[in-house]
């Protein structure tokens, strides 16, 4: 690998979907590095190849130009070491199965060869449930489940196995600001020990934690977490944004954080002004081994 | 219906006849909650026609061509069509799914056709096909038996190996594949097994009716059970009683056994759905 360490290495990516292909690319020219303690949002409007470059990552889509390399190999070789929390999860609500029968499915890439999961098995899926905080919920038909649970059963289902990196699609898609707050919680805790990236249209939810963010549409950007200004999602975004002001009193102002940093606002959320500072000393505060990139950055901006 | 039991000691059939709903009762009960929870009852028919074409095709061949074909027996070329069928659907499920209910559908059509074109085509051979297409029940040869039971082990004994991840394709083709699992493969597996289970279904409700025996005991089961073992027990359960509960009571009457067993699968899946849905509405009227 070039570098020591790398997660996830794209040189020069460039994807366009079937029948048109790189006539119409979705992603140019693409280049990404995750590192070990890594917590990247990605943002970007609809259509800019956000769930491609997960895809991507995944190994469900092949690039037409350039390498991925992903925990030193070819994705499809090492995908059963992703955790992988789809957008849709194309889940059959019907099935009859339980919600634990659901996430020892996490564990097909790691459990024997027979019909049925092991005890270790069934331990490492009841873990990753406690994790969650959602084992009372084992024996429930996955059916009869709110969105927010379902989410952390997904969760909980990318985590059973030995994942070595997690990725989310838009995980707050439809949960309302509290399920919003105690999941911002449960990917914070989960960062501290692998690296995560979180795709979605808004990660102001979870801005405090993230250390990278990156833009795309198309093509891909990353900064620091601090750097993400107005203006830099006003130009994505083509100026189509409405920001919206929290004040402090404002309870969607503070997502909440059990670790109680303090609350810096990123994005859509433009607390930056008065917090920034702050902010980017929080992050680097909370942050692992890994954000040698990110005081990387700090130094080029200054 | 005593004399159905008394019947027995001087009519061997009788004995057969139950011995094979009995062993396509574990077929249904271990393949049909799959074909339910994978939402593939309409492929079942389009293998079950395919199986049509394949006994047209081997009656054609054994009487046209007696010294070439003469060994290729009826269930054989249902066999092999089946299977041909199972791998055919396989292939377009995993090359053009998007066209799947299209041409699973000219799929089935062009099987009967091919079927009833050719049987037509072979003289003197018209009643014995009322029974694969119908079943026979009344007279189940002791071969058929023992090819029922070989049937019924190849489908436990592949259930043992693969049903993890059967069930995983069946919940979550994506999360499976990203597991490792070959959704291909895995489809193909759970295909050719329905194919068995629907050539063991013939002699007892014929190809046309397999569909029904296949789907309405999972598919009432499916309304008491919530995980898929509690599932396969009831509708094993129920399939028993289906193949052998109308088939005693309407032993000596002029009603068709096959049509009876069909017939109650039916009624009781209707009568079930009915129940549910009373109960659903008076559990939801307090809350409103």
């Amino acid at each position: 690998m070039a570098d020591d360490g790398a997660i996830v290495e794209l040189k020069g990516v460039w994807y366009g979907y079937p029948p048109h292909a790189l006539s119409m690319p979705v992603l140019e020219d693409v280049d990404l590095q995750i590192g070990p303690g890594d917590f990247l949002g990605v943002i970007g409007p609809n259509g800019g190849g956000k769930t491609t470059l997960l895809k991507i990552i995944l190994g469900f889509l092949r690039p037409q130009r350039g390498t991925v390399s992903v925990l030193g190999g070819r994705p499809q070789k090492v995908s059963r070491r992703i955790g992988y929390v789809p957008q849709n999860a194309r889940i059959d609500l019907a099935a009859p199965a339980s919600v634990l029968d659901v996430v020892r499915m996490g564990r097909l890439g790691v459990s024997s060869w027979g019909c049925r999961f092991g005890r270790e098995d069934t331990e490492a899926a009841m873990a990753a449930l406690e994790r969650t905080q959602t084992a009372d919920l084992a024996d429930r038909p996955i059916a009869h489940l709110s969105g927010g649970q379902r989410q952390r059963v997904l969760i909980a289902r990318a985590l059973a196995g030995e994942a070595k990196l997690l990725l989310l699609d838009e995980p707050t898609a439809g949960v309302d600001a509290h399920i919003e707050r105690g999941l911002t919680d449960l990917l914070h805790r989960l960062s501290e020990r692998m690296p995560i990236v979180l795709v979605s249209h808004d990660v102001s939810f979870i801005s405090r934690h993230l250390k990278r963010v990156a833009c795309l549409n198309h093509r891909l950007t990353t900064h620091a977490a601090h750097e993400v200004s107005a203006e830099v999602i006003a130009q994505m975004y083509h100026g189509e944004v409405r920001m919206v002001q929290h004040e402090d009193s404002c309870p969607l102002a503070d997502p909440g954080c059990a670790h109680g940093c303090p609350a810096p606002g990123l994005g859509p959320a433009p607390g930056r002004g008065a917090a920034g500072g702050a902010g980017s000393g929080s992050m680097r505060g909370g942050g692992q081994e890994g954000d040698r990139s990110i005081a990387d950055e700090d130094d080029a901006a200054r | 219906m005593t004399s159905f039991f008394h019947d027995m000691a001087d009519n061997p059939f009788l004995l057969t006849g139950l011995l094979a709903g009995l062993l396509a009762s574990l077929a249904c009960g271990l393949i049909g909650p799959y074909v339910i929870t994978r939402r593939m009852v309409f492929l079942v028919g389009a293998i079950a026609h395919m199986a049509v074409g394949g006994i047209g095709a081997a009656v054609f061949l054994a009487v046209k061509f007696p010294d070439a074909f003469g060994w290729l027996s009826p269930v054989f070329g249902a066999v092999i069509a089946a299977l041909i069928a199972a791998v055919l659907i396989a292939v377009v499920y995993d090359r053009l799914a998007e066209r799947m209910d299209t041409l699973i559908g000219a799929m089935w059509a062009i099987g009967m056709s091919i079927g009833i074109l050719l049987i037509k085509f072979t003289p003197g051979y018209h009643t014995e096909l009322m029974s694969y297409l119908f079943g026979n029940i009344a007279i189940v040869p002791w071969s058929q038996i023992r090819l029922m039971v070989v049937l019924v082990a190849v489908i436990a004994g592949a259930l043992l190996v693969f049903h993890k991840r059967l069930l995983a394709v069946c919940l979550d083709e994506e999360q499976a594949a990203l597991q490792g699992v070959s959704i291909f493969s895995t489809n193909l597996v759970l295909l050719v097994l329905v194919a068995l289970t629907v050539i063991a279904l013939i002699q007892v409700v014929g190809l046309i009716l397999v569909l029904a025996l296949l789907t309405l005991p999972a598919a009432t089961a499916g309304h008491y059970a919530r995980r898929l073992a509690p599932i396969m027990l009831l509708s094993t359960i129920l399939c028993m009683a289906f193949t052998t509960v109308p088939r005693v009571a309407v032993y000596g009457t002029a009603i068709s056994p096959e049509s009876a067993i069909v017939l109650a699968a039916g009624v009781v899946y209707l009568v079930s759905v009915a129940v549910r849905s009373a109960a659903m509405r008076r559990r939801a009227a307090p809350a409103t």
